[in-house]
């Protein structure tokens, strides 16, 4: 059983910041197809179309018909510990820093041996595990081999916790909580145990709905934050940003409207202004003294989460200008995420449907309650994926756009 | 189809340049060395030599042929075995076959290698593709993390102990006090053994090979060119190679000696319990033991009994890596599957450095190697007997 992580102790100021290392990322082109799967959470391996043998490491051709048909498939994981190691001397600073590490090689029941991290719960060889593909310090897809049922505070493994962003005592800035979403959010990281949860909100002259009842939460820090204004966000930074170990940037504005049925361009600039440049002010504070902590212990810098929208992967002409302002940003996380990896913090951008909220009254459902997104976005954190598309509308857009992007800029605009 | 023997064959001048933990030189120094050693103690001009058989791991840019030009050499037939410890064997069978066609009349084979400081670390870090892609970012262990599985597999199915394997590295220690060149000087004791420190459980520091730099060489020639020359030589008996063998078994605990062995022993006409020692490929004693078992001095599982019922230094019951080995020798990237044959040689031929296995005539070497991802790929074994002794 996994001893329960527990509380990190205060840190003392005087004290060097480890740096933040990585395990080595070099992988080649074919073997990133397990890297794309694992950034989703899904553990893909390849299989022949032709005469459909499951194989790994990654290869040209299949290595028992020689086909090049080969695809991947998602993968239950089971499988037998049939041989393992504890490490204890590395070439790389990253697990010399972290020896003892247990590794373990594993047989699929569907064929192929993998090499994998072991997690502690797993009993000696031979045993039953489940094998899945997480993202590790480096952003690369990691094998890690579980015990096949779930055992008490599995999570706080310390292999484990290296390739998640459990919000366990940790410390969270959440933009914008006013609004549902904002505050779902907080209450989520929460109860996932994040130690303290700084909420930020915009003209703090105004009480909003919902104010007393986060104000009551005791690890709940109610923070004036406009990410509009530049000075705001710098002040704010400077008081908290060397201790924020997961921002959500949640801020929002959201019109209806594409360009026909609109004049002028002052609400597309507001959306651009709240949308993206938040973003980017947000990053160009903030992300500086995360990455600094990116190596920072139990508790380091882990991730920043972005919610975007499933529109900023194909422009949904009724809320044209949104879309474009949240396709602006997906580009500009996608910068982010190239920033934060040498530093093993995570950018997890979230691509949602609709949420049930007054700006999309006129769509049909399903749309998305803010609460349930929320739980997605803590589980995804849990799990440390890094593209999240919660909902099923997010997961029908994504499959169309997967399989086919001209297809779905076409269903959409008619 | 029956295979051709090696008839005519000699294998001669055993040539190593003494190996040293860390060395600012390149490998086209240590090969050089080797070279002119081959020259000077085979007493041939390098103009004789017309064939070259090169293994290395740390010649980049460069492959054999730039070698040729480094060192003035112009030759009809070049092969570059680039197969770890399995390159030994490859080169001495290819060379043979050269030889014996006619395509060339001497080939100098030779392995060398650098290391500096950080060579181990960057050569792991991009040893194969598979290595990349699936083994190296998983706790960048190199080597030692690769057999702690199959030794943690092997100890398991079959009951073999630490206490085994240490008396095999204990006795190899023994070979090497009397071998000038190895790097370790000190007797190992099997206390020191087990309480070494852990590198990767089961795997502990005097398991390990220790990485350093040097070269080795030999030459293959007819015999009546070694005979007019007056050179001490050694016939080639029997050969086998073989690459990814069993992929079937789950962890690697057989290598292809297992699959080919009763073609090796036909071809060289002998048994087993003929031979007077064998030169194992040991960067691990897991390693060892499978080749002890799979060359069939004893049955699959029952090598642990084997290690237990035998002593192995040169004048024990079995002598077993009789210049001490590459656990205490050192290991010289790809040299270290040459170290094998040169022993070799050099008992058959009465040319000793160290201790001498007294009356050896018959011998086998065994190489292995390449750990492209889970289990080493290359295996490779030799028998050789005595032709002429030194005078």
């Amino acid at each position: 059983m996994t001893t329960p992580l527990q509380r990190p102790r205060r840190k003392n100021p005087i004290l060097r910041t480890r740096q933040p290392t990585a395990p080595p990322a070099t992988r080649s082109r074919i073997a990133l197809g397990l890297t794309a799967a694992a950034a989703r959470g899904v553990f893909e391996l390849q299989v022949c179309r032709d005469c459909g043998t499951t194989q790994y490491p990654p290869r040209e051709a299949c290595q028992n018909c020689l086909s090049e048909r080969l695809f991947w498939k998602p993968q239950e994981g089971l499988g037998e510990l049939v041989s393992e190691t504890t490490l204890h001397l590395s070439y790389e600073l990253f697990f010399r820093e972290r020896t003892p590490w247990r590794l373990g090689m594993v047989r699929l029941d569907c064929g192929p041996v993998l090499i994998a991290h072991l997690h502690g719960d797993v009993p000696r060889a031979p045993a039953r595990v489940k094998v899945h593909a997480c993202l590790d310090k480096a952003g690369q897809a990691a094998l890690f081999a579980v015990p096949e049922k779930e055992t008490p505070n599995m999570a706080d493994d310390k292999q484990l916790r290296e390739m998640t962003c459990d919000p366990k005592y940790r410390k969270a800035l959440v933009t914008d909580a006013k609004s549902a979403l904002g505050q779902a959010l907080v209450k989520s990281l929460v109860e996932a145990g994040a130690d303290l949860v700084w909420a930020g909100y915009a003209e703090p002259w105004k009480k909003f709905a919902g104010f007393d009842e986060l104000k009551k939460l005791p690890q709940v820090a109610l923070m004036p934050l406009d990410v509009t204004d530049s000075k705001n966000v710098r002040e704010l930074a400077a008081e908290i940003g060397g201790r924020v170990d997961i921002l959500v940037n949640n801020a929002e504005y959201h019109r209806a409207y594409g360009i026909a049925n609109r004049a002028g361009v002052e609400t597309a600039r507001a959306e651009m202004d709240v949308n993206y440049f938040g973003l980017l002010r947000l990053a160009q504070e903030f992300a500086p003294a995360m990455r600094s902590r990116g190596g920072d212990g139990l508790s380091s810098a882990v991730a920043w989460v972005n919610i975007l929208s499933i529109y900023a992967l194909a422009n949904f002409p009724p809320h044209g200008t949104f879309s474009a302002s949240k396709a602006a940003a997906h580009s500009l996380a996608q910068c982010l995420r190239a920033e934060m990896r040498p530093a093993g913090v995570r950018v997890l951008n979230v691509y949602p449907g609709p949420i049930d909220d007054e700006w999309n009254q006129l769509l049909l459902p399903p749309k998305l309650a803010p609460a349930a997104l929320a739980r997605a976005v803590t589980q995804a954190l849990k799990q440390g994926v890094e593209d999240l598309y919660p909902g099923d509308l997010a997961q029908e857009w994504l499959a169309r756009w997967r399989d086919n992007p001209k297809a779905l800029e076409r269903e959409i605009s008619t | 189809m029956k295979r051709a023997g090696y008839e005519g064959v000699a294998v001669a001048v055993p040539v190593t340049i003494p190996y040293v933990r860390y060395s600012i030189r390149g490998a086209h120094w240590w090969i050089g060395r080797a070279m002119a050693e081959l020259c000077r103690r085979g007493r041939v001009r390098k103009e004789e030599i017309d064939g070259l058989c090169v293994a290395s791991f740390t010649l980049t840019p460069d492959v054999a042929v730039g070698l040729t030009q480094h060192l003035g050499m112009s030759v009809r037939w070049l092969d570059h075995v680039p197969l770890g410890g399995g390159s030994a064997v490859v080169s001495l069978r290819r060379a043979a076959r050269a030889v014996q066609s006619g395509d060339a009349s001497i080939v100098a084979c030779v392995a060398g290698d650098a290391n500096h400081v950080d060579s181990f670390r960057l050569n792991t870090a991009n040893f194969s593709l598979f290595a990349r892609d699936a083994v190296y970012a998983y706790g960048s262990g190199g080597t030692y993390g690769s057999f702690a599985f199959l030794t943690d597999h092997y100890m398991r199915k079959y009951g073999a102990t630490r206490e085994d394997f240490g008396k095999l590295c204990v006795a190899q220690r023994q070979n090497a006090l009397k071998n000038p060149n190895a790097l370790f000087k000190k007797p190992l004791t099997m206390e020191e053994y087990l309480n070494a420190r852990p590198l990767a459980t089961p795997v502990h520091l005097f398991d390990a090979v220790m990485p350093c730099a040097g070269a080795d060489a030999f030459l293959v020639m007819r015999s009546d060119e070694a005979e007019a020359r007056g050179l001490p030589w050694v016939r080639l008996l029997g050969t086998m190679e073989r690459l990814n063998a069993f992929p079937q078994d789950a962890v690697q605990e057989r290598g292809g000696w297992a699959l080919d062995r009763d073609d090796l022993y036909a071809q060289a006409g002998v048994r087993p319990a003929d031979l007077d020692f064998l030169q194992a490929y040991d960067d691990y004693p897991v390693i060892n033991v499978l080749q002890i078992e799979d060359l069939g001095f004893c049955a699959k599982g029952e090598g642990a009994q084997f290690v237990r019922s035998h002593t192995f230094t040169t004048d024990g019951s079995f002598p077993f890596n009789t210049g001490g080995g590459q656990l205490s020798v050192g290991q010289a990237g790809a040299a270290g599957g040459h170290l094998g044959v040169v022993e070799a040689l050099r008992q058959l031929t009465g040319e000793y450095q160290g201790g001498a296995v007294k009356d050896a005539e018959l011998g086998l070497v065994s190489g292995f190697g390449m750990i492209n991802y889970d289990r080493g790929l290359c295996s490779g074994a030799a028998i050789l007997a005595t032709g002429k002794r030194v005078q």
